[in-house]
């Protein structure tokens, strides 16, 4: 102890004293703040970093479920419209085929109708002058015939036959 | 050939077994170190050629003692030319004595201890690695029945070799770090170059001493605890090369660096700390009394045993390392000579480990002195 004592140098502690304690404070601004400053830096870059990846995993994940709904719902979506084509088309041919048929029907109808009324116009029409022809020919035959008394006899006769014939 | 089939490891074994035979044969080996005892005994200005391994051993010693002070130049190493006469290589280092006004000279003046420096007409002598005024160049420094020097010694301020090693370890220190710091702005938050190896032990003291042992205030630590742990490593790793250097196997190195883990633990104290230390809670109110002063005792205790275990374990290391070194020269045979080589060697690379073992023990049980000072629980009853 005592030589411990003796050893002890008060200049040596002196200058090991302002020494040390000016590298800590130089090191402390000049190379410990900075280090320490960029490892922190390093170390959240790269905590946020593993971070982000995995949002962008999960967002991936997302992505591709949100995706697939989509894809199942476009493919339900168009199953249900070519669906709802056909029974349209269906319909309409059908509403067509039942619409031409009534307007046929009809149309036939409006058509014997007139050529019912057409055929009893050109009946009357066909009467009256049969009539009037008839007429004008039994007028000119009686004239003829009532002019001759010989015809007129012979005619009676002819007819006479004939009835009794009939 | 017979003899190349056999396996080459059991050639090489014969071979080795039978090499110190050959050398013990050898008579030419004795001769020279019979040589080699009397050259140094005519060296050394001793009689008695018998007292030469003693003398030896002595210089040993003395050498061993001289190495773990400090000095006053930067010794590397002395020889002897044809002549005989020393001649150290080395440089010397400023001597600022504060003695009636600030006499500043170089320790060039000393010769080596061999005369008394003048500085404004003041005389200085060195005697055990220390400077006590003489009244004239002539006078010889005064013993008393100890072997002690009974002269003056003034205030002595002198970069000595142990400031001087300080510098340089501060020097390559701020370098290195600051060289660090900037690389990080330079690559984009990754280290580069030399520092590149220290940035894991920098995040080994911040995420594996401070944090644990201090808590979430171990920001404003962080600095001393980096600062501490590379300065007592380098310096201790100096300590192992050849330039035989021993700073922090000085005690005065010692004792700043446990003062300030002191000064730091009692200045950031929390409350608790204090009430820990005063009035120990959960114990009964006479224990409570007993306990303040041994507590008390505690922290001055705890800064001392940190300056007494890295002095001691620096100055063990270094005299055990220097006496196998010494016994090299001791033995001067083939076997004991390399047997102690292997056995400095081995102790060299365990030295190496203890150099960095001891710097995280300070720097450890300082971080554990500030987590201490810094902790803040409630106590419910029980004291743990």
């Amino acid at each position: 102890m005592e030589k411990l004592i003796e050893q002890f140098s008060l200049g040596l502690f002196f200058w090991q004293f302002i020494l040390f304690v000016g590298l800590i404070f130089l090191l402390k601004k000049f190379a410990w703040k900075p280090i320490l400053d960029a490892v922190n830096e390093r170390e959240e870059g790269i905590k946020n970093a593993l971070l982000s990846a995995e949002n962008a995993k999960k967002e991936m994940q997302n992505l591709k479920s949100d995706n697939e709904k989509l894809l199942a719902e476009a493919r339900a979506e168009r199953d249900a419209m070519m669906k709802e084509a056909r029974e349209i088309k269906e319909k309409m041919i059908n509403d067509a085929k039942v619409e031409a048929q009534t307007q046929g029907e009809k149309m036939i109808e409006q058509a014997k109708a007139a050529i019912e009324s057409e055929k009893n116009a050109a009946m009357a029409d066909l009467k009256n002058q049969v009539s009037s022809l008839s007429l004008s020919i039994a007028e000119k035959i009686l004239k003829d015939e009532l002019s001759n008394k010989e015809a007129q006899t012979k005619i009676v006769e002819k007819m006479l036959d004939e009835v009794k014939l009939n | 050939m017979v003899f190349s089939k056999k396996p080459l490891h059991f050639i090489i074994a014969t071979l080795i077994a039978f090499l110190p035979l050959i050398n013990f044969a050898n008579p030419n080996t004795d001769t020279t170190a019979v040589e080699k005892q009397t050259v140094e005994a005519e060296a050394h200005t001793t009689e008695h050629n018998s007292e030469e391994p003693k003398d030896l051993k002595t210089e040993i010693k003395e050498f061993i003692s001289h190495h773990l002070l400090d000095s006053y130049d930067f010794h590397l190493y002395s020889y002897k030319d044809d002549s005989g006469t020393e001649n150290h290589i080395g440089f010397p280092l400023p001597v600022i004595l504060w003695d009636n006004g600030l006499q500043v000279f170089s320790s060039s003046k000393f010769h080596h201890g061999e005369h008394a420096a003048e500085s404004n007409g003041n005389f200085y002598r060195l005697f055990h690695g220390k400077i006590y005024k003489v009244g004239s160049a002539e006078e010889q420094i005064k013993l008393n029945e100890h072997g002690h020097a009974e002269n003056v010694k003034p205030f002595d301020f002198s970069l000595t070799k142990n400031v001087f090693m300080m510098l340089v370890v501060s020097i390559i220190m701020f370098l290195l770090f600051t060289n660090l710091a900037k690389s990080y702005a330079k690559n984009g938050g990754i280290a580069k170059g030399a520092g590149r190896f220290f940035e894991p032990i920098i995040l080994y003291i911040r995420d594996d001493i401070a944090i644990p042992n201090i808590g979430k205030n171990y920001k404003k630590y962080m600095s001393y605890l980096l600062t501490i742990f590379f300065f007592v490593w380098f310096l201790n790793l100096f300590g192992l090369t050849p330039l035989g250097v021993n700073v922090t196997g000085n005690i005065a190195v010692t004792a700043c660096l446990a003062l300030l883990t002191y000064l730091i633990t009692t200045f950031t104290a929390k409350k608790d700390y204090w009430g820990h230390i005063f009035w120990m809670p959960g114990v009964p109110v006479p224990m409570k009394i007993i306990l303040a002063p041994i507590e008390l005792l505690g922290t001055i205790i705890k800064p001392f045993s940190l300056m007494i275990r890295l002095y001691a374990n620096i100055v063990a290391g270094h005299v055990v390392l220097m006496s196998i070194i010494g016994l090299m020269f001791i033995f001067k045979n083939w076997l004991g000579s390399s047997l102690s080589f292997v056995l400095a060697f081995a102790l060299s690379l365990l030295e190496i480990l203890v150099a960095a073992l001891q710097a995280y023990i300070f720097t450890m049980l300082s971080a554990l002195y500030f987590g201490a000072a810094n902790e803040e629980h409630h106590h419910d009853d029980a004291h743990h």
